[in-house]
Order: structure tokens, then C-alpha cells, then sequence
């Protein structure tokens, strides 16, 4: 018995935990996205194509509030929220070393969860395990739960009277409260909830939500400049 | 085609072309303190902005309702590391009983 043995049985065992405590709410998901009057098909292609959990429930909450006029708010909002992934798609890349269409796979598996578990691991080997294990069981688990999900919510009608709408608003609470550790990433959260009480009323659905992304990004650089220490890794939960 | 498709379709390219140009551009061209602590910024910036819309947004402009004690719970459960399902179903629980019973509808 030696040691990578354990710390690879420890990285898949973690990562089937992560993955399947994660997939659970692709069924708030699909439910929420079929009463935002996205069909079935479509709730499926967000997540099987998609793949990666805030970006998805941006789409979705934009559109059923904004409506379709709102389409490119979302898309725009999907996609600062995927610059994430790009970030993350760097550090797995390094780690993982993929070729050929094997490239591909790991991109589209390459979300919050999967880089953290591979993240957390004490050895390359282990990192690997850990990646791939969780992105298996996230991607089938997710996209089985959504489907469910979306099955769910096309016999529900009313959204109002079972809460759904309260539990799209606790979803990103839940997807933004593991960043909320340090000093920084609190000031930004706080500053970006006022600015949104304030724009809400005055603008068209789903741009509030780009200016406060503006506002973060000219926030970060200004950051930067007057105080450039690198802030150690953060969010992946 | 149904606009719903293009908003799909567009949105989920953008998401997967970020995920891949992390495989295929070197990496010293786009690593750096900088574009790691704003891509942060900007992910906690949208979602809280996200939150406080999904929270009070209504028919014209903001509205207090069932919405606003059930995110309150939320907040509550998350700090005392409640798992995310639990903490979701709970808020609609509460949600959908206030209405039930007729408050803050």
C-alpha cells in the first residue's frame, strides 16, 4: 500500500461527494428555467452546452425578468461570468496536460468545482484523479438533475406560489457566499447590491447588472494599482 | 427560430469559447495578478447584483414581498454552513408559505 494510492482514492472519493451535493440543485435549475419560458430542449442545451452554474442561472434570470428583449444583457452576463472558467481553464491546462480532443472535454468540464477539488489535492496525480472524477459525476449528475428539474417545473404553473422566485434569489446568494471571506470581495458585494437597489427601478432589466460589472472591473484595476499584492486563491468551493 | 434559441445558443459559445481559450493560448500571455483579482470582482460583483434583482425586482420597479424574508433565511442558513439544497428549499418553503397564509404576497 503506498501513499499516491491513498491520496488518489481520498481525491475521487472527494470529488464524488462535491459532485453529487452540487448536482442536487441542477434541479432548482431546471425547474426555474422552464417557468422562465425557456422549453425543455433549451433548458438541456444550457446545461449539457453551457455547463457551468452561475452563467446558467444568469441567462435565465435576465430573461424572466427582462424578457427576450433582454437577450443580450444575458449573454453578456454569461459571459463575464465565464471569464472565470477561462482563468480556471489556465491552471487545469498546466495540470492536466490534454491533447487533441481530449482539449475539448476538459474545457467544456473545467467549472468552480472541478478546479477546486483538483486544486485541493497534495499531488499532480491526485489533482488529476480529482478533476476528472468530479467532472464525470457533475456533468451526468447535473444534466440528469436538470432534467428532472425541467420536467418538474412544466406541471408546476405558478412559479409565485411555490417560491421559486425566492429560491432563484437564494441561488446566487448561495453561489456568491463562498467568495465573501476576505475584506475586498465584501466591499464589492455591498457596493454592487446598492448600486442595483438604485439602477433596479430607473433601467431596463439586466443592465443594471453590466454597469455593476463595469464598476467591478474599474474597482479591480484601481485595486490594483494602489495596492498590487496578489490576493491568494479565492471562491472555489 | 424561436429568439429564446439565439440567447442559448449565443450564450453558451461565448461560455464555452472562455473555457477553451484557457487550453489553447500560452499561458505567460494571460496570467497575472490583475486579470485574476478582477475576473474575482466581477464574478462576485454580478452575482450580488444578481441577488438583490432576483430579491426585489417587480412589475415597476422594487417590491417587497415573500421574496425578501426567504433570501433573510437564506443568508442565515449559508452562514451557519447549511448545505446549498437545503438552504434553496427552505427559501421557497418560506416563501411559498407567507403566500400561502396570505402576507407579503
Amino acid at each position: 500500500m503506498n501513499q499516491p494510492d491513498g491520496e488518489i482514492r481520498r481525491a475521487r472519493s472527494q470529488g464524488i461527494q462535491v459532485a453529487l451535493a452540487v448536482s442536487l440543485y441542477g434541479t432548482s435549475f431546471g425547474a426555474l428555467a422552464v417557468v422562465a419560458g425557456f422549453s425543455v430542449w433549451q433548458t438541456m442545451v444550457l446545461s449539457l452546452v453551457m455547463f457551468s452554474g452561475a452563467s446558467q442561472f444568469a441567462v435565465i434570470g435576465i430573461v424572466a425578468s427582462g424578457g427576450v428583449s433582454a437577450g443580450l444583457a444575458a449573454v453578456l452576463s454569461a459571459g463575464l461570468l465565464g471569464i472565470r472558467n477561462g482563468l480556471y481553464a489556465l491552471r487545469m491546462s498546466a495540470l492536466l496536460e490534454p491533447r487533441g480532443l481530449m482539449r475539448f472535454v476538459a474545457a467544456q468540464l473545467t467549472v468552480d468545482e472541478s478546479t477546486a477539488v483538483a486544486s485541493a489535492q497534495p499531488s499532480r496525480e491526485a489533482g488529476r484523479a480529482g478533476f476528472w472524477t468530479t467532472a464525470a459525476f457533475l456533468f451526468v449528475g447535473w444534466n440528469l438533475s436538470t432534467l428532472a428539474g425541467a420536467l418538474l417545473g412544466d406541471v408546476m404553473g405558478d412559479v409565485r406560489s411555490f417560491g421559486l422566485d425566492a429560491a432563484a434569489a437564494a441561488a446566487f446568494l448561495g453561489l456568491v457566499w463562498p467568495w465573501l471571506k476576505r475584506g475586498e470581495p465584501l466591499v464589492v458585494a455591498i457596493g454592487a447590491a446598492v448600486v442595483s437597489v438604485v439602477l433596479l427601478p430607473v433601467l431596463p432589466a439586466g443592465i443594471p447588472v453590466l454597469i455593476v460589472a463595469v464598476l467591478a472591473i474599474g474597482f479591480g484595476i484601481y485595486r490594483h494599482r494602489v495596492a498590487p499584492t496578489k490576493p491568494e486563491s479565492q471562491g472555489e468551493s | 427560430m424561436d429568439p429564446i434559441w439565439w440567447i442559448v445558443l449565443a450564450a453558451s459559445a461565448v461560455v464555452f469559447a472562455l473555457k477553451i481559450t484557457g487550453y489553447v493560448v500560452p499561458q505567460r500571455l494571460v496570467q497575472g495578478p490583475l486579470l485574476t483579482r478582477v475576473a474575482g470582482l466581477v464574478t462576485i460583483g454580478l452575482l450580488s447584483s444578481l441577488v438583490v434583482a432576483q430579491t426585489l425586482s417587480g412589475e415597476e420597479g422594487l417590491v417587497i414581498d415573500a421574496r425578501v424574508p426567504a433570501v433573510a433565511l437564506a443568508g442565515v442558513l449559508l452562514w451557519w454552513r447549511v448545505p446549498f439544497i437545503v438552504v434553496i428549499i427552505l427559501a421557497a418553503a418560506v416563501a411559498a408559505g407567507l403566500r400561502l397564509m396570505g402576507w407579503m404576497a
